[in-house]
């Protein structure tokens, strides 16, 4: 509370120098592991990005879309690209386009960007999340490791229709 | 302790000397702590407010807002509590630890209350316009989300006022000093509290580079502002404002363990040490929001967001040794030796300095410092990017940690500062255990919610009205119940906290404190006990064994839930 002796030379006690110690090694210990998982680990965040008009890569999704569209659920075509392909997700207003079909153990090219504002890509009961930029195309290479349907919402507000924003993932045997 | 001698250049300032500490008070410092103080509160209240709406919705069974208004008040809560409570009351703490501690004057009271005006109009204007419905954007307002130009000038007024706060509290420091107004070092509270303020003056430059594009674009005077340039510019202004409210409550842990136990550090230099490390490192944190982010690579997201070596986290790690130590030692030398922990037992629990000292810290710490380390790990954060798991974190920070310190702090300021007599003092022994209790459940079923995908920021995770049909476990519906009850117990805290103060501020016997006393006792610890610790001291028989067997245990707990995470990571898809 009151103004202290001068008192910085005063050498630590033994208790608060064995806890700087186990401190600072911990530390580095956090330190290593995201290199270490980097190098070694098969879940990274993905690092390549494009810059993109809204326009153009609504073309891109549109000219996607045509090719591989199998089917169409609750108005929204769903598509089943070529395995190792690249696949296209469109994020906007209130919406996730197209839905994708994709193969379990087969890995993707997944672009992801928003024509509007901004969005999160939130893949359900799997819990990986990524942010979602208007001008930006996000490249994830993903490998999905079990069948089955899953969902996607948007987990960044994106005014008020936000909590309407869901779709739907498919992945196959 | 400082010479209350006057400098001529003091002669125009007016002063009273505080019976209690023998301090000089400015009353022109003293007038503006108050408004700052009493504008802090206010703000607390109508953010309350919100709270109590918004968690009512968020518990899916009550639902009790509208999407919009829910939206709405979001937005608002965000402002009130994070910037305007906050800041308003670091304020006057600035005020208080320069002007007053060091024993000096107030420089420029008049622009100090310039700064104070601009706070005030800031704030007010954000929460007009966000409640008239032009600013539905939430608090972070990413581009190219726009809302009314009002908005963002709010934001920009109240920080221009925080910035004036910030130099005014430098300015004190140079004019004590040259003024000679205190001997020797400057305390540790106002060194730590200065801390503050240099990531302060950092950290609302950098809100100035988000906030004034996004109002020239929102004025349509430039076309567009660039997403990925806000986020950084922004975040670098949120998450080190959060950082000086960490340095702050930090000081103000440091002064309530002097308050109620007569603790003192065991040594300055391993304190100001972790506090010189703050201020080199915290303010890397922006990118704890762009872990996720279209953009940059894996090297700039791991250097920033672990403030280039956790050097940032290993100044928390000491404080969080050194405070318990020193109440240790503080007690040890009462004669509560036996044992490991018998200091602790024996220590004041119904006084509420005492008490929200240690919730605060235990929250802060075992809730809030661990979650904040495992998500803001680069790749285990893509399990937890906007999911409630975020603000389960920082309920425990901000408002367990660093809102309940302030509230604890208060009960003592009011004898000092309002010179008024505290009253209900029962309701103010209980209030830190009820508010903290509440927070721990707050917190706790956030970040349950998010671990089972609960999206932060959503009205409706039944999706509803969506054509399709979500797979979000029906269990997340009992961690929502559990953070809405927690909030109703919260709230009830805040209430209690509210009643004691307006009651003492209002109607408690107006009278000159002569020394300090506790709230629940009569007791002066701080004279009574605090003494400098002598060489050694720390190793004889008043060594802090038990505080190093509560950080040893801190730190276990840490890594279970730590590489409990990578082994989450481990399982999921694939993804590079």
């Amino acid at each position: 509370m009151f103004v202290p002796e001068r008192v910085w030379w005063k050498p630590l006690s033994r208790p608060e120098k064995s806890w700087l110690i186990i401190a600072l090694v911990w530390c580095l210990f956090l330190t290593a592991m995201m290199p270490l998982w980097f190098v070694l680990g098969r879940q990274n965040v993905p690092a390549e990005t494009y810059t993109v008009t809204p326009q153009q890569y609504r073309e891109i999704v549109d000219a996607f879309t045509a090719q591989y569209q199998v089917d169409t659920l609750n108005g929204v075509p769903v598509v089943e690209p070529p395995a190792g392909s690249d696949v296209y997700l469109l994020a906007r207003q209130w919406q996730w386009y197209p839905i994708l079909k994709l193969k379990k153990g087969t890995p993707y090219r997944l672009h992801i960007s928003s024509t509007d504002v901004q969005h999160g890509f939130s893949l359900q009961p799997v819990n990986l999340n990524l942010q979602v930029l208007p001008g930006y195309d996000y490249v994830a290479k993903i490998t999905p490791t079990q069948a089955g349907d899953y969902s996607i919402v948007c987990n960044e507000f994106c005014a008020i229709g936000h909590h309407l924003m869901a779709s739907k993932l498919i992945v196959t045997d | 302790m400082a010479v209350a001698t006057l400098p001529r250049s003091q002669a125009k300032a007016e002063f009273r000397t505080c019976p209690v500490t023998f301090l000089k008070v400015d009353l022109a410092a003293e007038r503006l702590i108050i408004a700052n103080a009493v504008a802090a509160v206010v703000f607390l209240l109508i953010g309350g407010l919100y709270a109590l709406l918004i968690a009512l919705t968020r518990w899916q069974a009550v639902h009790l807002l509208n999407a919009t208004w829910f939206y709405r008040l979001l937005t608002a809560h965000g402002f009130n509590m994070l910037v305007a409570w906050m800041v308003f009351f670091e304020v006057a703490g600035l005020y208080f630890g320069s002007a007053i501690m060091l024993n000096a004057r107030m420089v420029k009271p008049r622009l100090a209350w310039l700064g104070f005006i601009l706070m005030a109009v800031g704030a007010v204007m954000f929460n007009v316009i966000v409640l008239m419905g032009k600013g539905d954007v939430m608090f972070t307002a990413y581009v190219p989300l726009k809302a009314h130009p009002l908005f963002y000038l709010g934001f920009i007024l109240f920080a221009v006022g925080a910035l004036i706060g910030v130099g005014l509290f430098f300015a004190n420091l140079v004019m004590a000093k040259r003024e000679k107004t205190y001997e020797g070092s400057v305390p540790l509270v106002t060194f730590g509290l200065a801390t503050a303020a240099i990531l302060a003056v950092y950290t609302l430059v950098a809100g100035a580079l988000a906030l004034v594009p996004a109002l020239l674009w929102s004025l349509n005077i430039i076309p567009s502002v660039d997403p990925t340039y806000y986020r950084n510019m922004f975040w670098a202004f949120g998450h080190p404002a959060q950082q000086v409210n960490l340095a702050a409550m930090v000081s103000i842990w440091y002064m309530l363990a002097s308050f109620t136990v007569g603790a003192t550090p065991l040594n300055e230099k391993f304190s100001r040490l972790a506090f010189v490390l703050y201020i080199l490192f915290i303010n890397l944190g922006s990118a704890h929001h762009l872990l996720v982010d279209p953009g940059p690579g894996f090297a700039w997201k791991a250097t920033n967001t672990s403030y280039a070596m956790y050097l940032a986290v290993l100044g928390s790690l000491i404080h969080a040794f050194s405070i318990p130590a020193a109440i240790e030692v503080a007690q040890r030398r009462k004669g509560f030796t036996k044992g490991a922990f018998d200091w602790l037992r024996k220590g004041p629990w119904r006084e509420p300095g005492f008490s929200s000292l240690v919730i605060s810290m235990v929250l802060f710490g075992w809730v809030g410092g661990v979650t904040g380390v495992v998500i803001g790990t680069e790749q285990i954060n893509m399990l937890a990017h906007n999911t409630l798991r975020l603000p389960g974190h920082f309920h425990a920070t901000v408002v367990s940690g660093t809102t309940l310190a302030f509230m604890g702090a208060t009960y003592y300021l009011i004898p000092l500062i309002f010179r008024r007599e505290l009253r209900l003092k029962k309701w103010a022994s209980w209030q830190p255990y009820v508010f903290g209790s509440g927070m721990l459940l707050v917190s706790i079923g956030m970040i349950a919610a998010g671990l089972q995908g609960v999206p932060r920021r959503h009205w409706d995770i039944t999706f509803a009205g969506s054509p399709f049909s979500i797979s979000i476990p029906a269990a997340a519906q009992i961690s929502l119940a559990l953070f809405g009850v927690g909030a109703l117990i919260a709230i009830t805290g805040g209430i209690m906290y509210l009643t004691v103060v307006l009651v003492s501020v209002f109607g408690g016997k107006r009278r000159e404190a002569h020394r300090l006393t506790l709230v629940m006792s009569d007791a002066n610890p701080l004279v009574e006990y605090a003494l400098p610790n002598k060489d050694k001291e720390a190793e004889g028989k008043l060594a802090p064994q038990g505080a190093f067997i509560l950080v040893l245990a801190f730190l276990i707990f840490m890594a279970t839930y730590y590489l409990t995470n990578w082994w989450l990571l481990g399982r999921t898809w694939l993804i590079r």
